[in-house]
C-alpha cells in the first residue's frame, strides 16, 4: 500500500479550495458561500462514512449491511425524485426502480462469484449501483417532464383515436428510458479512452496490478449497464401513468 | 330519431371561471349539426367535454342510454371521435398515421380499406409512403381525419377541420362528411367560423359565453 494522505497533507490539499474561492470572487459568480458550505458538508460528511463504514467492516454482520445498502437506496430514491417534480408518488417509484435493480445487479454478482457478501465489498458496489440507477432515473423524468409538456397535443391526439394510457404514451416513455441509459452506454463506449473510471483508479491508487484492475472495470461496466436500464425503464413504466387522471385525461 | 347523446345541465367551471354554464341539447343518431360562435366562447370545451378529453364539473351526460361515467374512457372515446383543429401527424410517414387505430386495436392494417378511404378524399395509395412534412396543409387534414374513421365511430366532432383551407380542399372534405353523415349514419358535429358553412347548415348551434343557444 503506497497511499501516503495523512492529516499535514490533507490540510494542506485544502488549500486548493482556495483556488475555487479566488475565482468565485473575482469573476463575481456568487458562489464563495456555497464553496464553502459544499466543502464543510463534504469532509463532515466523508469523516461520518469513514468511521460508520469502519464500524460496519469491523462488526461483518448480514442485517447492519442489509440496513446500510437500504440506507443507500432510500437517499439515491430521495435525490431521484427531486428530479421528477410534478409527478406523483415518484418516491416510493424511485426507491422501488432504484431497489430492484440494485437488488439484481448484486444478486447476480454475488451468485456469480464477482463479489462476496462482506461490507465492505457489498457496500461500496451498492452505491455504485444505486448512484448510477439514480442519476439515470433522474434523467428519465427529466426526460418524461419535458416531452409531455413539449408533445402534449400529439399525446392528446391519440387519446382523442382511442388510444390507451400506454399506446399515447410509448413514444415518450421509450425516449426517457432511452435518455436515462445513454450516459452509461456513453461512458462504456469511451471507458479507459477518455477516463480512468473510479473503481479501476481506486485500485491502481491503491496499488493493484492494472490487468486485475481493468477487470473489476469491466465488471462495473456490467453491473451498471443492467442498474441504468433496469431503474429505467422500472421508474418510466411507473411513472408516466401519473401524467394522466382516472378519466384517463391528459392532467 | 333516437337521442344518442343528451347533455343536462352540463356545467364545465375551472376554478372559479365559469366556462361552461347549464347546457342542455338533444342529439339525436345520423344528426348533423354546425356550431358556431365568438372565438372563446366555450365551443372546443363543449365538444371535448363530449370526446371525454375532459370531464364536466356538473349535470348528466348520456351516450347511448349510460351515462358517460359507466364508459370505460378510451372505448367511448372510439365512439366518439374528436378531431383536432390544426391536427399532428404521428410518425414519419402517412402510413404511420393510418396503421394507428388499428396498432391500439391490436390488428393489422387493412391496406385495402385504408386505400379505398385515401381514394375517397383524393389521395391515393402511393402516397401511404410519403413523408408527412411533404404534405400540404389540406393534405394533412384529410390524413388526420381518415384516422377519425377507419374505424367508424358514432358520433364525429370536428373543430375548426376546414378553417385555413382553399375551396377545393374544403369541398373534399364536405362531400366527404355528407357521406359519412348521409351514407353512413355517423353522427357529426362540426365547429365552425366559415359563413359559407353556417349559411349551409341544417342545424345550427350557437355557443356565447359559455352558453347554448339551439337552432339559432
Amino acid at each position: 500500500m503506497n497511499l501516503v494522505v495523512n492529516n499535514t497533507s490533507l490540510f494542506l490539499a485544502a488549500m486548493l479550495v482556495l483556488v475555487a474561492l479566488a475565482i468565485s470572487l473575482w469573476q463575481k459568480l456568487g458562489l464563495d458561500k456555497d464553496i464553502i458550505i459544499g466543502v464543510v458538508r463534504a469532509v463532515i460528511q466523508l469523516f461520518i462514512v469513514g468511521y460508520l463504514l469502519k464500524y460496519i467492516f469491523r462488526v461483518n454482520n448480514f442485517w447492519l449491511t442489509t440496513a446500510m445498502i437500504l440506507f443507500i437506496i432510500f437517499n439515491a430514491a430521495w435525490n431521484a425524485q427531486k428530479r421528477g417534480a410534478g409527478i406523483a408518488h415518484a418516491l416510493p417509484i424511485s426507491f422501488l426502480a432504484i431497489f430492484v435493480s440494485t437488488g439484481v445487479t448484486l444478486g447476480v454478482l454475488v451468485l456469480a462469484g464477482a463479489i462476496k457478501f462482506i461490507p465492505s465489498q457489498m457496500i461500496p458496489i451498492s452505491g455504485m449501483i444505486a448512484s448510477n440507477s439514480m442519476v439515470a432515473i433522474g434523467l428519465a423524468y427529466r426526460s418524461l417532464n419535458s416531452q409531455f409538456h413539449d408533445q402534449r397535443q400529439g399525446v392528446l391526439e391519440r387519446l382523442a383515436l382511442g388510444a390507451g394510457l400506454m399506446d399515447a404514451s410509448i413514444a415518450i416513455v421509450r425516449e426517457a428510458i432511452r435518455t436515462g441509459m445513454s450516459p452509461t452506454i456513453d461512458s462504456a463506449k469511451t471507458v479507459g479512452l477518455v477516463s480512468l473510471p473510479g473503481m479501476m483508479s481506486g485500485l491502481i491508487f491503491a496499488g493493484v496490478d492494472p490487468v486485475r484492475a481493468i477487470k473489476y472495470q469491466i465488471m462495473v461496466t456490467f453491473m451498471l449497464l443492467s442498474a441504468t436500464s433496469l431503474g429505467s425503464i422500472i421508474a418510466c413504466y411507473l411513472a408516466y401513468r401519473n401524467f394522466y387522471n382516472e378519466q384517463k385525461q391528459l392532467k | 330519431m333516437t337521442a344518442l347523446m343528451t347533455l343536462k345541465n352540463v356545467t364545465y367551471q375551472v376554478e372559479d371561471n365559469l366556462i361552461l354554464k347549464d347546457i342542455n341539447l338533444t342529439v339525436p343518431a345520423g344528426a348533423h349539426y354546425t356550431m358556431t360562435g365568438p372565438s372563446g366562447s366555450g365551443k372546443s370545451t363543449l365538444l371535448r367535454l363530449m370526446a371525454a378529453m375532459i370531464s364536466k364539473t356538473r349535470g348528466d351526460l348520456i351516450f347511448d342510454g349510460q351515462p358517460i361515467e359507466s364508459y370505460d374512457p378510451i372505448m367511448y372515446r372510439r365512439e366518439v371521435s374528436y378531431c383536432f383543429q390544426q391536427p399532428t401527424l404521428f410518425g414519419a410517414t402517412v402510413a404511420d398515421n393510418l396503421a394507428f387505430p388499428y396498432q391500439i386495436r391490436k390488428q393489422t392494417m387493412d391496406t385495402a380499406h385504408v386505400t379505398a378511404a385515401l381514394d375517397y378524399v383524393g389521395l391515393s395509395a402511393k402516397q401511404l409512403t410519403q413523408k408527412i412534412e411533404d404534405l400540404s396543409g389540406g393534405e394533412r387534414q384529410r390524413v388526420a381525419l381518415i384516422r377519425n374513421i377507419l374505424f367508424l365511430p358514432k358520433i364525429l366532432l370536428l373543430d375548426e377541420v376546414t378553417a385555413g383551407l382553399d375551396t377545393a380542399n374544403k369541398d373534399i372534405i364536405h362531400e366527404w362528411l355528407r357521406h359519412l353523415n348521409q351514407d353512413r349514419q355517423v353522427t357529426t358535429i362540426m365547429i365552425t367560423h366559415d359563413t359559407t358553412e353556417i349559411e349551409a347548415a341544417d342545424q345550427l348551434l350557437r355557443v356565447v359565453d359559455g352558453r347554448l343557444e339551439v337552432g339559432a
